[in-house]
């Protein structure tokens, strides 16, 4: 597929930058995550926070890694970060990406919050150049058309 | 250094290989070529099949023990051994399996096996098309990032960030694996050269991926035949001494999202030390490695990981004239997962064997010592190392 085609993708539905048909996330059916996922829902990003140790934690999981206690509190972090590491895809391994590579996924570290990594797409021409550092926000992405709704924490550029 | 008691008591003595297919292109069913892979190591080992008592596997191998040894009227079967994750990271680790049944005395004759026919079952290669996704995939899938090849490549484009490597380095460990290919019959990109251009010229997977930096997806099957070495010594082949298999992880390497402590590595900086310390060897001692591409990126970590090189010295020793069996770091002599076949890299472990005994299409002149890394940047990985009987 050309790149062309994905301007395409971008220029009739820029509210998502990948096309619909990919799963959408759900949180654990045992509850762990649903705070991240009702947060975001409403703009605000959050992590784990262990008060025992004062450390964020990322992906979620049910005790903090540092010194074993369970529970931990979701609190919202800054969103802003950095790009720790990023690959441009080009060969479609979905159907519904089929007409939209390359696009550009990359991993975000967060300095205000212990460094923890979150992937997410960065929005933009995916051709664009892109240098490991490089300062990034976060875009909360609304599924809204999907039963029930999600959403998506994306990144673009400072400044763009 | 003290003896370690898994240093040099097992070996493998008999390797058993069906012909190498591309995806979709075996006549045979998987289960089919298992027990033709099986027979086929028993008949190098010279062995009755019927004497195996001990079978391991990896990745979820679909070949249950329960079904071979009923339709190879095994007599008595005293192990039937899973190793746990890690896909193809786990191939050493059911050799480790195999050796320590051995030597703790419950198997005499152990098979380590793989049928693998991706044309008849799943491709490793695609994502799932499901409507919703609440594993730790839900941190990735739904921005498109689902494949092996683009969960690796964030791993691998981070180290050659930390450590300034150049593409050339990727493509001269994709250029080794075709050189080999090209005087091995069995593989399957026999008669398939690769050069700089087509190399540099061929399509991005993902970014820093290109087609050729990427595993095969084939049809087949192998097995090994693993014994004491006093037993290996009455049967036919030459041994090929285990003198250590290894296997495991660093701390937190598949901590979701890709939170891994230590990012930009093949989860070898612990499992290669012991398994120095199992063999008695250093990386100076190793003649010759097989070491498993998943994706190029893969194989320079582990090499790396493995001591075999400095990360620092990436981009003036990655070349082929260096990775060629005539060169100074010899590796995948066979034409491995890249250009042989992705039998998920036992065919690898194979190659070492035939290396000790003398047999490898590119033959190391007097390899007497041979490393096998199996998949990286999985949890757990697993490594081993062969020898000459001594």
């Amino acid at each position: 597929m050309t790149t062309g085609e994905l301007s395409q993708w971008h220029a009739s539905d820029p509210d998502n930058y990948l096309p619909p048909g990919l799963a959408a996330p759900r949180p654990w059916q045992d509850g762990l995550d649903t705070p991240y996922w009702e947060a975001i829902e409403r703009n605000s990003l959050v992590v784990q926070y262990c008060d025992s140790c004062d450390a964020h934690q990322w992906g979620p999981e049910w005790i903090c890694h540092r010194c074993h206690k369970f529970d931990l509190e979701y609190v919202e972090v800054e969103p802003k970060g950095r790009i720790y590491s990023w690959e441009r895809i080009w060969h479609p391994v979905h159907p519904a990406l089929q007409a939209s590579c390359p696009y550009m996924v990359v991993l975000v570290e967060l300095p205000g919050a212990d460094n923890v990594r979150m992937v997410g797409n960065l929005l933009g021409d995916p051709l664009r150049p892109i240098t490991i550092g490089e300062e990034v926000e976060a875009v909360f992405e609304h599924h809204k058309d999907v039963d029930p709704p999600y959403t998506l924490v994306q990144w673009k550029r400072v400044g763009d | 250094m003290s003896d370690h008691p898994m240093r040099g008591k097992a070996a493998i003595s008999g390797l058993g290989e069906t012909k190498y297919y591309k995806r979709a292109m075996a006549p045979d069913g998987e289960f089919k070529m298992c027990l033709e892979s099986i027979l086929l190591a028993c008949e190098d080992a010279g062995i009755d099949p019927r004497d195996i008592d001990g079978f391991c596997s990896y990745s979820n191998e679909r070949s249950s023990p329960d079904r071979i040894a009923a339709a190879l009227d095994i007599k008595e079967m005293r192990l039937s051994n899973m190793f746990w994750g890690g896909g193809g990271g786990g191939g050493s680790g059911a050799l480790a399996n195999a050796v320590s049944a051995i030597i703790s005395g419950q198997c005499e004759v152990v098979v380590v096996y793989r049928a693998l026919a991706q044309g008849q079952f799943g491709r490793f290669g695609q994502g799932a098309v499901v409507n919703e996704i609440n594993n730790d995939g839900k941190w990735t899938a739904p921005f498109g990032l689902m494949s092996p090849a683009q969960s690796f490549a964030m791993r691998v484009r981070r180290f050659m960030h930390e450590n300034g490597v150049q593409q050339e380095a990727l493509r001269a460990i994709s250029m080794a694996s075709y050189h080999h290919a090209q005087q091995n019959p069995r593989a399957v990109m026999h008669g398939r050269e690769l050069t700089e251009e087509i190399y540099d010229q061929s399509r991005w997977i993902v970014e820093p991926f290109h087609l050729f930096d990427c595993c095969m997806e084939n049809d087949g099957a192998a097995a090994i035949i693993v014994t004491s070495v006093e037993r290996a010594r009455d049967l036919k082949p030459t041994p090929a001494v285990v003198l250590a298999a290894a296997q495991g992880s660093t701390a937190r390497n598949q901590a979701p999202a890709h939170n891994a402590d230590i990012y930009a590595t093949s989860n070898f900086q612990h499992v290669g030390k012991r398994l120095y310390e199992i063999a008695g060897v250093t990386p100076n001692d190793i003649d010759v490695s097989q070491v498993y591409e998943n994706f190029t990126g893969g194989v320079m970590m582990s090499i790396v990981e493995h001591g075999l090189c400095s990360a620092d010295e990436v981009n003036d020793i990655f070349t082929l004239e260096n990775f060629k069996s005539t060169g100074k770091l010899p590796i995948n002599t066979s034409g491995g997962n890249l250009a042989e076949c992705y039998m998920h890299g036992l065919e690898l472990i194979i190659e070492a064997a035939r290396q000790i005994r003398g047999q490898s299409p590119n033959q190391v002149s007097d390899a007497e010592v041979a490393l096998v890394a199996s998949g990286p940047m999985v949890t757990p990985v697993s490594s081993c190392i062969l020898g000459v009987d001594r």
